[in-house]
């Protein structure tokens, strides 16, 4: 049996023997709130975070700068929480997401949303306090959008869900950046284009290998409407404008010649692993092209933005 | 403490996930009171400077 199986099998014997007079809450350790968060999730807005603050020149004090970047860790982390409570349903269907502490009978989903709002209510204003109020309106804007957009609004309603509420994810560069610099810069807008473009051919290939885990959801996923053919399309269209995207930091001179050679190889890469999406034909070919597009993706996310960061860090070429 | 309706060892369980949670909530509180403290220095101190003699 699965551990996490075992352990929701422990925590639903808990509760039944309880005389269902235990708080399903008192059943969480707190490892379970640290999962309410998406700590994958976290950390990816916390590096997108730190390079949007490191190539912006700012006034911000280093220390208060860290403080920032704790604030909007601790906001996605609230989002995250919220996500969680209001597809607690959903969650428990598919089995990607059916461990999660809300349908594992761990955390109850009035506990989850009272975390959240709580985590993400304090993130705001704590980010207002140590660096400025547009940061912290930033912050507030990106967990409502999350929240509430794309969760309550967009996830379930249409098959462009991800591509619109994408642009949560990839906020956080421009909030880092309002942080040190006290207003919205053109360069961490071209690393929020080079997110809003990478999510949809992230998430549209892990859509084609848990369709059936979608659909069973009810969740309204580009494959499960439009097709497995269309989906492969889309993922090399916005493949193609995501990886011109990644050369826009050199072009507008915001990034060196280290980033631009990185930027180039790295990105044919990725064109290449979603060709074979387009010409692979459905069946364990394609499963093993979508798994590779999916983890790739998010290496090819970290090494743009590593690269970015190395060298406004200790190049010195911004 | 113990639920009469729990074996013991669930009761162990539930305990042990208490302390987990009331251990990590402390050091979060700690952690947020070291936090503000610094915070308030490096942002009170320019203030300070600025202040006439």
């Amino acid at each position: 049996m699965h551990k996490s199986a075992i352990r929701r099998q422990k925590a639903e014997n808990l509760f039944l023997d309880s005389g269902f007079r235990l708080p399903v809450s008192d059943l969480a350790e707190a490892r379970d709130f640290f999962a309410l968060l998406k700590p994958r999730v976290m950390s990816l807005v916390i590096f997108t975070a730190l390079t949007g603050m490191v190539m912006t020149n700012g006034e911000l004090h280093p220390v208060l700068a860290f403080a920032s970047l704790l604030c909007i860790a601790v906001g996605a982390g609230g989002a995250g929480a919220l996500n969680m409570w209001y597809d607690a349903d959903t969650d428990a269907v598919m089995s990607r997401t059916c461990a999660r502490p809300v349908p594992m009978k761990r955390i109850d989903a009035k506990a989850a949303l009272s975390f959240g709002l709580t985590l993400s209510v304090g993130s705001i204003l704590s980010l207002g306090l140590f660096a400025n109020w547009l940061a912290a309106g930033l912050l507030a804007f990106t967990i409502f959008f999350y929240a509430v957009v794309y969760t309550m609004l967009l996830k379930r309603f249409t098959v462009q869900n991800i591509v619109i509420g994408g642009a949560s994810g990839a906020l956080p560069p421009v909030i880092g950046a309002a942080a040190m610099s006290g207003h919205i810069t053109l360069d961490s807008l071209l690393l929020f284009l080079i997110i809003f473009l990478w999510t949809p051919p992230h998430f549209w290939a892990l859509a084609l290998l848990k369709s059936d885990d979608y659909k069973k959801a009810g969740i309204p996923m580009l494959p499960v409407i439009a097709g497995r053919a269309a989906t492969r399309r889309q993922i090399f269209i916005y493949s193609l404008f995501y990886t011109i995207s990644a050369q826009f930091p050199w072009m507008a001179g915001n990034a060196g010649n280290i980033y631009a050679a990185i930027a180039l190889a790295t990105s044919a890469v990725f064109l290449l692993l979603s060709w074979r999406i387009v010409v692979n034909e459905d069946g364990p070919l394609l499963d093993q092209s979508c798994k590779h597009l999916f983890a790739y993706s998010i290496l090819h996310l970290f090494i743009l933005f590593a690269a970015i960061l190395a060298e406004a860090a200790f190049i010195g070429s911004l | 403490m113990n639920d009469p309706l729990l074996t013991p060892e669930q009761n162990a369980e539930r305990r042990r996930n208490l302390k987990s949670r009331n251990l990590a909530l402390g050091a979060v509180l700690i952690g947020l009171v070291v936090l503000f403290y610094v915070v308030t220095i490096f942002k009170g101190v320019p203030l300070l400077n600025q202040r006439p003699i």
